[in-house]
């Protein structure tokens, strides 16, 4: 075992190189929160660090010297003292170096701990979050109107600012984890959590469900872009637009959207359309997000409608029904929601 | 002193079981009740770990389709359910049911028929979740089942009712061991064992045996009220009814976190015990291990929130669990300097039971630090849920409490057998296991820690996690396929093992004085113990007379001086505890389906307890007490 040590050392070393990103990971912090929490993961690694050297020396020097002890089983109370005395010295300073390395660490998860509230009372841009089995609604507060603009399992943030999220469930026990971001914490029916979050840097990062909620927990992860906040000003005014069908759409597209208003609309909404169904993700522009059913495949036309047409086999359990459409109308519909941007 | 052979055959006469079949099932000898249950809990270990090796081989590549997510969600349930409820914690009873009167010098445990009892109403949960395995209603939603997934509304069927109801067997069964090894502890120790001189092994059974007895009503309460909220729509969880989600949390680990102590608790008596033997020394620093026991019995109960950091409680409470968790390191800290201290200073002997205890410090360690890491109440936000804490749990359970529990199992089994096990396939399975453990599950903390969450059944390329993924797989093969070079060694040897005579590691406790494989009645004369190690440094020992011979009877004596108190009757082989275990069987079977089960079920239980208890009185005609040397 020891011998592997040196191993995953190396390796935890290469992955905390400031060009090694992963794009949901805890060693990669892009965020206030995500930083302190990584400031206390150095502190913790440094400290249990050592703690771990001094114990695997203290074993080894056991083992080197007992093999060469004598035995002192029938041996008397008076020689079996020789030597207890340093003994007991010993492990008093080693129970104090523990006590005092728990009080840094004490200390240390405290400030980091106040750390991640210290935007707690300021201004911030207020989302909600709602975890559904297996996907999330997510709506923005337009700070000019107080209208509330819903997307789904796209989270968009602006750098620099925080955001304030309110996380709710629909019906189970999720959990919301932007790990490059910040940590995480539970979606629980019947009650709220708020949870502040300060991106550093503009990129797209992912978050995942990490509470167990059923069978598609694996399926249930979002992406995270941080954009400049021009640029997120831009995309929160489109995102509260209507959809809009482009004016010249051939045939198809309105074909599409005449097969949606069938089976579709009944769980999805398409704002500027009849479609206003509550059960499901909201589309209005679907085509903007970068994945979909939460995470589970690639944004594309093709994707769609392989999507439309076997949701059951990507994705089993899912909420959305295997709806027997003909390949023309899944194509349509395919069509319709490709031009949803 | 050595019993005259007209002494052991009256001796013989009056311990037998009956022969055959119906001795199997009306024995309340502890060893044979014990041996059953680790056979049970070995069979059990085996099953899950195929279960872990089936799912390590499913993550071993991204977008992996070789099982599907209903498949997956049963093999970690079944996995987590079996190895923490049916393995762990029934395995550390079944040590104590053994080893306590061995080394206690007495003939049977405290209450013999509720030894049996309790084996048969274990052997009822492992029933009852395999062969509902069997049939296809599989628990799935993992060894902690949240509502309201669990609740009526999201797993409608029976899976979580059989998961609940497992439960609730497994703890009656707990319960009884507990308060049997308890009572048996406290009231049983041979004359001069003051609490001063018992052993760590019976200061740590005992602590482990007050907890289970303090945590377990919590989740038998929780499990109840889940199937409750199933079977006749209470409310107990279900928020939209003014319910509460996290109410079965609390309940849930506040059992929960003193289980992983019930678990780990036994095993550090397995430590100290090898550790002294094979030391040649008397244990450095007796009374702050002891110490160090009692405060971890003490702090696992003041913590179970740090599962629940993730959940939103308010901080001020999350920096005082964040702090009680930390704090588990004094005692648990102190107890490894103490080893080491001990190992250091004597003459030591690597034989593999000591061995699996370097294994345990190196490896166990790890998974403390780890602890300390996710004790955090601000770090926990990153940790928990993920692979990382997949990992430490592993390193705690495993290295932390199985290494010593095979270390145990390596010291002990000449005792039990009467032959040694081969050395060099023990330091092959040792190599295997610890060295496959580390491979297998160190790669997790990176997962984790590179945002890899816990339960999931694929995840999708690019991630970044395949190759720790095979690293964790093959690790977790090497081993498993040591864990059969284990117990085919065991197997070997129980047949083919050199002889071991009574004491081959010159053991320092009183279960050496005794024959191996050790007889029925245990001792032929009540030992009188003067020091800590009564094997080492009371030649030519002294004994007690005055038990009966011609009847099952044992020696009570008192709480804090163990003097002797009076001789009782210890009762005889018994269907009615079987009896007993299947009434309550049918009980808690039935009311997986209705809750008339509870009602109807309660008159066959009171038939069988009340042919139980029909009292035979009978008084003792034998001379009294008297010290021999």
């Amino acid at each position: 075992m020891t011998r592997t040590v040196p191993l995953y050392i190396a390796l935890l070393c290469m992955s905390l190189l400031p060009g090694c990103v992963g794009v949901q990971s805890t060693l990669a912090p892009r965020g206030d929160q995500a930083s302190a929490l990584h400031g206390l993961f150095l502190l913790m690694m440094a400290i249990c660090g050592v703690v771990y050297g001094v114990v695997l020396i203290g074993l080894v020097r056991a083992l080197w010297r007992g093999r060469n002890g004598d035995d002192t089983r029938s041996a008397g109370a008076g020689e079996v003292a020789a030597g207890e005395r340093s003994r007991e010295r010993g492990v008093l300073v080693a129970a104090g170096a523990i006590v005092l390395g728990l009080a840094v660490l004490i200390v240390g998860s405290f400030i980091a701990d106040r750390a991640l509230f210290a935007t707690r009372g300021r201004d911030a841009m207020e989302v909600r979050v709602t975890g559904h089995q297996w996907w999330w609604r997510i709506a923005y507060r337009d700070a000019a109107s107080g209208r509330w603009i819903e997307t789904a399992n796209e989270l968009h943030l602006p750098r620099g600012r925080t955001t304030r999220v309110t996380l709710g469930s629909a019906d189970v026990i999720h959990s919301f984890w932007v790990p490059n971001v910040a940590g995480k914490l539970d979606m629980i029916p019947g009650r709220r959590n708020v949870l502040d979050l300060t991106p550093r840097a503009n990129g797209w990062f992912r978050g995942q469900c990490t509470e167990f909620c059923g069978l598609q927990h694996a399926h249930m992860a979002f992406d995270v872009k941080v954009e400049d906040p021009a640029a997120f000003d831009a995309w929160l005014v489109a995102q509260a637009r209507p959809a809009m069908v482009a004016a010249g759409a051939g045939g198809t597209v309105a074909q599409g959207q005449a097969v949606f208003a069938g089976p579709c609309a009944a769980c999805h909404a398409i704002r500027g359309t009849a479609a206003a169904g509550r059960a499901g993700p909201d589309l209005t522009h679907l085509a903007s997000r970068r994945s979909i059913a939460a995470g589970t495949l690639p944004m594309s036309r093709g994707g769609l409608q392989g999507w439309i047409q076997k949701p059951q086999a990507l994705k089993p359990g899912t909420g959305m029904p295997d709806i027997p459409l003909t390949p023309r109308d899944a194509d349509a519909v395919s069509q319709y929601l490709a031009s949803l941007r | 002193m050595t019993p005259d052979s007209d002494r052991t055959d009256r001796l013989a006469l009056t311990w037998r079981d009956p022969p055959g079949l119906r001795g199997f099932l009306t024995t309340v000898d502890h060893k044979r009740i014990a041996a059953r249950y680790i056979v049970t809990a070995v069979l059990m270990m085996f099953l899950a770990g195929m279960l872990a090796l089936d799912m390590r081989w499913q993550l071993s590549v991204a977008e992996n389709t070789r099982m599907g997510p209903q498949l997956y969600d049963e093999s970690f349930s079944l996995h987590g359910s079996t190895m923490l409820f049916l393995v762990s914690v029934p395995v550390m009873e079944a040590m104590a049911l053994w080893l306590v009167p061995l080394m206690l010098g007495t003939r049977n445990m405290a209450f013999p028929r509720l030894g049996a009892f309790s084996f048969w109403l274990y052997l009822g949960g492992v029933l009852t979740l395999w062969i509902a395995h069997a049939v296809d209603i599989t628990p799935d939603l993992g060894w902690f089942e949240y509502p309201p997934l669990s609740g009526p509304a999201y797993s409608p069927g029976h899976r979580a009712d059989v998961w609940a109801q497992m439960i609730t067997f497994t703890e009656v069964a707990a319960l009884a061991a507990s308060v049997n090894v308890a009572a048996t502890i406290l009231k049983m120790r041979p004359p001069g064992m003051t609490l001063a001189r018992m052993p760590v092994f019976l200061w740590a059974m005992l602590v482990a045996s007050i907890m289970t007895i303090l945590s377990m009503p919590a989740i038998m309460l929780v499990t109840s009220m889940l199937i409750a909220d199933r079977l006749v729509s209470t409310h107990f969880f279900a928020p939209a009814t003014g319910g509460d989600a996290l109410l079965f949390q609390h309940l849930f680990w506040f059992f929960g976190h003193p289980e992983v102590y019930i678990i780990f608790v036994p095993a550090t008596g397995f430590v100290s015990a090898i550790v002294e033997t094979f030391s040649r020394r008397r244990l450095f620093g007796h009374s702050v291990i002891v110490l160090s026991i009692l405060s971890i019995g003490a702090l696992a109960f003041g913590l179970w929130v740090h599962h629940m950091f993730a959940v939103g409680l308010p901080r001020l409470g999350n920096d005082f669990y964040t702090a009680a968790s930390m704090a588990i390191a004094v005692p648990a800290g102190l107890q490894i300097f103490c080893w080491i201290a001990t190992m250091g200073s004597g003459r030591l002997w690597l034989a593999t039971p000591m061995l699996w205890i370097v294994g345990f410090v190196a490896t166990f360690v790890i998974g403390g630090l780890s602890g300390v890491m996710s004790a955090s109440a601000a770090l926990d936000l990153q940790l928990t849920d993920t692979y990382f804490i997949v990992a430490h749990l592993h390193y705690v359970l495993i290295g932390g409490a199985i290494f010593p529990l095979f270390g145990a199992f390596c010291y002990w089994y000449p005792k039990a057998t009467g032959r040694l096990m081969s050395e060099r396939w023990g330091r092959v399975a040792f190599a295997m296991i610890v060295g496959g453990f580390n491979l297998g599950f160190f790669p997790m903390h990176l997962l984790g820690l590179m945002g890899m969450p816990r339960r999931v059944y694929t995840y999708p390329a690019g991630m970044g996690w395949d190759g720790l993924n095979q690293v964790a797989t093959a690790g977790s093969a090497i081993a498993v396929a040591g864990g059969l070079v284990f117990v085919g060694n065991a197997l070997v040897s129980y047949w083919r093992g050199a002889p071991s005579g009574p004491d081959p590691w010159g053991g320092s406790t009183l279960e050496w004085a005794s024959r191996s494989p050790s007889a029925p009645w245990n001792f032929a004369y009540t030992p009188v113990v003067r020091s800590l190690t009564p094997m080492w440094s009371d030649r030519p020992k002294a004994v007690m007379d005055g038990i009966a011979l011609d009847r099952r009877e044992v020696l009570v004596t008192s709480v804090m001086d163990a003097t002797p108190l009076y001789r009782q009757k210890s009762a005889g082989p018994s269907f009615w505890p079987l009896v007993a275990a299947l009434a309550v069987t049918a009980m808690f079977i039935g009311s997986i389906f209705t809750p008339w089960a509870v009602a109807i079920g309660a008159v066959p239980i009171g038939a069988a307890l009340t042919g139980w208890f029909w009292p035979q009185r009978e008084r003792a005609k034998s001379g009294p007490l008297r010290l021999r040397r």
